[in-house]
């Protein structure tokens, strides 16, 4: 109805610069995201031989005891991976939010520490440190005679998993925390009610569309990850099953598209099920002469109480990189809680060996990111300052990457330019380095196009006028007007994408076909298939967290100088 | 929306109690807030804080709620020192300025949740709530959630989950600051009957004159953390005791000057006009500013002689604006500015800008104020 209802004037009013810079964009879109992921969906009910629609394959995967053991390992290391995060989330959001405590700046860093370091290159720290012969069972079987199973099987992924993403809770937490009204919790007080109660009858549930939003977040990041279980030697999770069968017995077995097409069905229910939670539950109560809750000042005793809980998840979240750092200097390092001696060999070998492990992540990375907001400003613009119909499905097919695995994302791409060859060399498209880049930036399109319309948002579009208004052309406006006041957010849309694509293993370890053309994610996790290549691998998974934090790093500086610039404080 | 609060037997039985501020004091660190506030609301009383944005009027009503902690002082509701209670023990209901309406419980959960506080049986909490409901005329919306009423619905809302409780004193936050201004006339009638029927002691802090005048019994006028005056609105404007309470309610012209004594008494003598006779309580040489309302002043279209106790300004119209019942004139008198209202008829002409004009004033409406 819509599109007959089209009148000539709308037509007319499309003008042919940003139609055909949107038409290039859903034609990137659509044979990078929408394509290879439709394919697997196909292929996973396609029957094998005749091609014909089927259900045989999901059928057989219902009766796989591998596969469905599989699922419920994904499911419950996800359900508990939440479980672990909120228990370490919870009190440093509710000390920060509720108390005077000096130790905000270190629960604040608590936060960023994690995100530095991808899950899987901490894995191996972690093994050592809590392993069955870590460090700490050492320790506690030579002192007190027994052992705790930290990394045993499932624990050890949810362990890790938990250690690294309870960031996501305790920011979403604290934000939705600081965003309550104070009078929300004063009136309650005054009507009566104080302690805990007040806690459960009116702090919680307000702050609860937050803790949901953090909460499915890290179920979905949990379920599809793959290089944790991989490195953990955990292989009957749905992520790792899927990469086997692929890896194993090749393209042509339905498989593993059976077990992306679950992997999207999973991804795309927590989501749901996070939008029921919060549907009509708008919160956001601060208004004018509010601001966050009432702060008590904290007696003796739960001061220390305070500072043991906060020092404890401290050196928690700290133990992947106080590993890892000793791992990549250690000479040998087994059944002892330290290493025998220190080298510097490690970062020797890294150099010498896999300088191009580097240079190859840089510049994928690089190109990804630049891509990402290249792409990501452009459909800032087309949605939020063009007429042009059908935008808005550009902003959707964007974030539907969101829900798209990893893993999926590579089968897809190995499924649909397998059987491309390259021109001159003959070989499949999809070994051509720059496939890996565009995954990448299809992984990371998401995150960077909300950090392009946030910026735009921010951009009134009274400036804009105002130059249109001196005679200049909407080209020239968004060169010398609107780039340029985005360029804050634009820039910390690029350092996010391009950190976090650095160490991107799921998409990339199915896509990597040569040593030579492999980014940084893909060797460390070669050299940690053996005891011997753990030290160097260490040193390179060191270099990894340098560039991943010096990345945050300069995203954060880049984001507090636009705030400072616009004259917000805070 | 045209509602008046019905009759109820809520709050039949209320016993009204005063309140009591003693040498209060209190600092934000080294940040002097209030100063040596001391007040004395009478039961049953409707009293308002009035001030600008700033003065402490805020902090001074969160210091009853028990929100605050004055370093120095006491807060006395009926004969109880209340000091140093807990928020949750001190009986005093508030309304906050934005409500604070918990988006995730019905109205019916809202205005029963104190009464649940305080352990009271349900069937009993369900009869008053009714009781509550009904007497801000919201019966009919006690399932919907706060996000589905309008600003005026949400203010009863907030009205019903205060006085539900029963409190002793009702604070009332700003809470006809987010309305618009249709409603907020209606609802501050509609606050003054449920005050009166409930006879609650009723605190209410506003930024707004014409709030404060129209409603209150009486109204501490505060300014810099101190209380400037209290009184009636109508001695307030009549009677100010200083230059900021002369200028916060109503326009007041302030002329500078000196106190010249003759023998017989004194006068305010200053450039532009004739001296003005000032009470004998005013010594010679004392230093301070007169002051008058637009009306004292009439403009004289003849060169004739001032009329009987009245001084005469002469002086240059700098410009006027037209108001429709009357008009007011902008006159440089001496290098000092005064304004003249000047009852407007239809066919009257209106005095030039820059021409000249003369004044009279009524020198006993004229107070001499020392600060």
């Amino acid at each position: 109805m819509t599109s007959l209802a089209l009148s000539r004037e709308s037509i007319a009013r499309v003008r042919p610069g940003p139609a055909a810079v949107a038409a290039l964009i859903a034609l990137f879109l659509l044979l990078f995201l929408v394509v290879p992921v439709v394919q697997v969906i196909f292929v996973a009910f396609q029957d094998k031989t005749t091609g014909a629609f089927t259900l045989v394959n999901f059928a057989d995967f219902f009766r796989n005891d591998l596969f469905m053991r599989s699922f419920w390992n994904s499911f419950y290391v996800s359900a508990m991976s939440v479980v672990v995060a909120s228990a370490l989330a919870l009190p440093l959001a509710y000390l920060t939010t509720r108390f005077e405590f000096r130790g905000a700046v270190l629960i604040q860093s608590l936060g960023v520490i994690p995100l530095i370091m991808p899950p899987f290159i901490g894995a191996v720290a972690m093994q050592l440190l809590f392993g069955r012969n870590g460090t700490v069972n050492l320790l506690l079987r030579d002192h007190f005679g027994f052992s705790i199973p930290f990394m045993e099987g499932l624990n050890g992924v949810i362990f890790v998993q938990s250690i690294h993403y309870f960031p996501f809770i305790l920011i979403n937490l604290s934000a939705s925390l600081k965003n309550i009204d104070r009078a929300m919790e004063e009136s309650a007080q005054n009507l009566g009610c104080h302690g805990f109660r007040l806690f459960r009858r009116i702090v919680f549930p307000l702050a609860m569309p937050g803790y949901v939003a953090g909460a499915s977040l890290v179920f979905i990041k949990v379920f599809d990850d793959l290089g944790t279980p991989l490195l953990l030697n955990v292989s009957d999770m749905l992520a790792p099953q899927a990469y086997l069968r692929i890896s194993s017995i090749g393209i042509a077995d339905p498989m593993g598209y059976v077990i992306s097409v679950v992997l999207i069905v999973c991804s795309l229910l927590a989501l749901w099920v996070s939008a029921l939670a919060m549907r009509g539950k708008d919160y956001a109560t601060v208004q004018r002469g509010g601001g966050g809750l009432a702060r008590r000042r904290m007696k003796p005793l739960e001061l220390v109480a305070a500072y043991t809980v906060v020092l404890l998840i401290l050196m928690l979240v700290l133990a992947p990189h106080i590993g890892l750092s000793l791992l990549s200097f250690a000479t040998i390092w087994s059944f002892s809680p330290f290493p025998d001696a220190f080298t510097m060999k490690h970062y020797h070998t890294v150099f010498v060996e896999s300088g191009q492990y580097i240079t190859n992540t840089l510049l994928y990375a690089s190109l990804a990111a630049a891509l990402d907001v290249v792409i990501g400003t452009a459909i800032a613009y087309l949605v939020l300052r063009t007429k042009l119909p059908g935008r808005q499905w550009l902003d959707y097919a964007a974030m539907a990457a969101l829900a798209v695995p990893g893993v999926v994302l590579g089968i897809g791409y190995l499924r649909s330019f397998y059987g491309i060859p390259m021109p001159f060399s003959g070989q499949p498209l999809s070994s051509f380095w720059l496939i890996l880049v565009f995954a990448l930036a299809i992984r990371r399109l998401p995150y960077a196009l909300r950090a392009c319309t946030a910026a735009l948002q921010q951009v009134s579009s009274s400036l804009e006028e105002a130059a249109e208004n001196l005679a200049a052309t909407k080209l020239r406006t968004l060169g010398r007007i609107v780039v340029p006041l985005m360029s804050g957010g634009i820039l910390a849309g690029f350092v996010t994408s391009f950190a976090t694509a650095a160490v991107e293993l799921s998409a990339t370890i199915m896509l990597v076909q040569s040593q030579s053309d492999a980014p940084l994610a893909y060797g460390l996790y070669v050299y940690m298939q053996s005891a011997a290549g753990r030290g160097p691998g260490a040193a390179l998974g060191v270099f990894a967290v340098v560039i991943v934090g010096l990345g945050t790093y300069l995203s954060h500086v880049i984001i507090e100088r636009g705030r400072r610039e616009r004259g917000q404080e805070r | 929306m045209n509602h008046q609060f019905s009759p109820t037997a809520l709050g039949a039985d209320l016993q009204s109690v005063g309140v009591r501020i003693d040498g209060v004091n209190l600092f934000y660190g080294s940040n002097h807030v209030l100063k040596d506030v001391n007040l004395d609301i009478r039961p049953g009383e409707f009293f308002a804080f009035l001030g600008p944005s700033g003065c402490g009027k805020t902090t001074l009503l969160r210091l009853i709620a028990g929100f605050n902690t004055a370093q120095r002082g006491l807060v006395r509701i009926g004969d109880r020192d209340i000091s140093a209670l807990p928020p949750h023990k001190r009986d005093v209901g508030m309304v906050f300025q934005s409500y604070a309406l918990w988006p995730h419980m019905t109205v019916r959960r809202n205005v029963a949740f104190g009464l649940e506080e305080r352990r009271i049986p349900r069937a009993e909490v369900e009869r008053r709530v009714d009781a509550a409901l009904d007497l801000v005329g919201l019966k009919h919306l006690a399932d919907r959630r706060p996000s589905q009423l309008s600003g005026g619905q949400q203010q009863r809302v907030a009205l019903a989950r205060t006085v539900v409780i029963e409190p002793k004193v009702l604070l009332l936050d700003e809470p006809l600051s987010n309305l618009d201004a249709k409603l907020r006339v209606q609802m501050r009638q509609e606050l003054l009957s449920l005050q009166r029927k409930l006879g609650l002691t009723t605190i209410f802090v506003t930024h707004d004159q014409e709030e404060a005048n129209t409603i209150c019994d009486r109204i501490a006028v505060m300014d810099d953390g101190r209380v400037q005056q209290v009184g009636s609105p109508q001695e307030l404007y009549d009677h100010p005791a200083n230059l900021f309470v002369a200028g916060f309610l109503g326009t007041a012209n302030v002329l500078d000057g000196e106190v010249r004594g003759d023998g017989t008494g004194t006068a305010f003598v200053g450039k532009g006009f004739t001296p003005v006779p000032l009470p004998r309580t005013v010594e010679a040489g004392s230093v301070g500013k007169l002051m008058f309302r637009p009306q004292n002043l009439t403009i004289r279209q003849d060169d004739g002689e001032p009329r009987p106790g009245c001084a005469r300004l002469t002086g240059r119209i700098t410009h006027r604006e037209f108001l429709g019942a009357s008009i007011r004139y902008a006159v440089d008198i001496g290098g000092q500015q005064v304004q003249v209202d000047a009852p407007h008829q239809a066919g009257d002409p209106l005095l030039a800008p820059d021409s000249p004009i003369t004044l009279d004033l009524a020198a006993d409406k004229a107070r001499f104020l020392r600060r």
